[in-house]
């Protein structure tokens, strides 16, 4: 119980192969689309896990980097290009047709969807939903709402992989209104 | 360039050669990762050892693809047939691929001749985790157990393999045993083999 010093020495930079994540990711996709009903089921579980590991990974990320606030939508969509996914899964992510308000942000490899071929019957399975959660999750964080979709999916013969965000509102801190 | 229809070779073949280690992903990725995977499998499950049953599945199915995968890429393509053999494999390779080293032992079992032991004093899997005490003996290491079982089950080695926490003299915690208890026809078998 004394000695803590040793958790601390796992530092920021520390690397593991992406096999072992990209395998145990499909294993949960699996385990998930014996366990629930229907591919649509397993696109919501996904997401919803998404969002709390979002939760949790900003206060990683913001420890662990120098990131100052984001002021707006720009700046935060920015961050996550740039340094998040670096960060988390070792990839480049370029934004593109960038707006206030929208934009789109390119993967140019997604360890997620290596060794994974998806057979026909389940093409209405999002299968890496879970990036989608992990984002908006961590945005909520800080204060934006935004929904985040894959708009295109090299799983489904896409030649690249794409994100497409949108922000809703800036969440209002000090009054917490409750939704509708 | 080759006409085909789709734009890359395939997603599952394209990986497969590259031997060393492409892109990693931040530690992070997988902690976060392999706590939903463990809080998602507590909410389906009534007691401790059904979650480590379930976490040992998941693992499976990640210990069945790794041995595909490196027995193609380190081995070319040969298979393991002996007991020692496939052991060293996992402690060696398969090890250091999935954790970045080997594990720290790999003894066989004094009590029984079936039995042998792999252990780690600081198992990836178990490095972010603390067991509430109402779990005591809850070890996630059984998702790890559940890799080296998937393993062995798909190279020809049916095994029951468990894991342990056992507490060590001057580590601050505990280190991770997993235990593999081979089945008795693979013990006949290697026997057969001889020498």
């Amino acid at each position: 119980m004394s000695s803590k010093g040793k958790v601390a020495s796992s530092v920021a930079g520390e690397r593991i192969n992406s096999e072992l994540f990209t395998l145990t990711y499909g294993a949960l996709v699996r385990h998930l689309l014996l366990d629930l009903e229907s591919p649509e089921e397993v696109n919501k579980q996904l997401d919803r896990m998404g969002q709390n590991i979002g939760v949790r990974l900003v206060d990683d990320f913001l420890a662990k980097t120098n990131t100052t606030r984001c002021r707006n939508f720009k700046e935060a969509v920015k961050t996550i290009a740039d340094t998040g996914f670096k960060m988390f899964l070792g990839i480049d992510a370029k934004v593109t047709q960038i707006g206030d308000k929208e934009c789109k942000m390119v993967l140019n490899d997604n360890p997620l969807i290596d060794f994974v071929e998806l057979p026909e019957k389940l093409e209405p399975l999002s299968y890496c939903n879970l990036l989608c959660g992990v984002i908006r999750g961590a945005l909520e964080q800080v204060s934006m709402k935004v929904e985040v979709l894959i708009s295109k999916d090299p799983l489904k013969g896409d030649e690249r992989f794409e994100l497409h965000m949108k922000l809703l509102e800036y969440i209002n801190e000090e009054y917490p209104f409750a939704d509708d | 360039m080759s006409q085909r229809g789709s734009v890359l070779p395939s997603l599952v073949d394209r990986h497969i050669l590259t031997s060393k280690t492409r892109n990693d992903v931040g530690v992070g990725a997988f902690a976060f990762l392999f706590s939903e995977i463990v809080q998602y499998s507590q909410t389906r499950v009534s007691n401790v050892s059904e979650l480590e049953r379930k976490l040992a599945d998941v693992g499976f199915d990640v210990g069945v693809r790794m041995l595909e995968l490196l027995v193609h890429r380190e081995k070319a393509g040969k298979r393991e047939n002996r007991i020692l053999g496939i052991l060293s494999f996992l402690h060696t390779n398969v090890w250091k691929n999935l954790f970045g080293k080997t594990a720290d032992s790999l003894e066989k079992g004094t009590s029984a001749d079936d039995e042998y032991m792999i252990s780690d004093h600081d198992l990836l899997v178990n490095r972010y985790i603390s067991v509430p005490r109402d779990m005591g003996h809850l070890n996630c290491g059984a998702f790890a157990a559940g890799i080296v079982e998937g393993v062995l089950k798909s190279a020809g080695f049916p095994a029951r393999v468990t894991a342990h926490s056992v507490a060590s003299e001057g580590l601050s915690r505990p280190k991770t045993t997993i235990l593999i208890k081979f089945a008795p026809e693979v013990i006949e078998r290697d026997e057969k083999l001889g020498s």
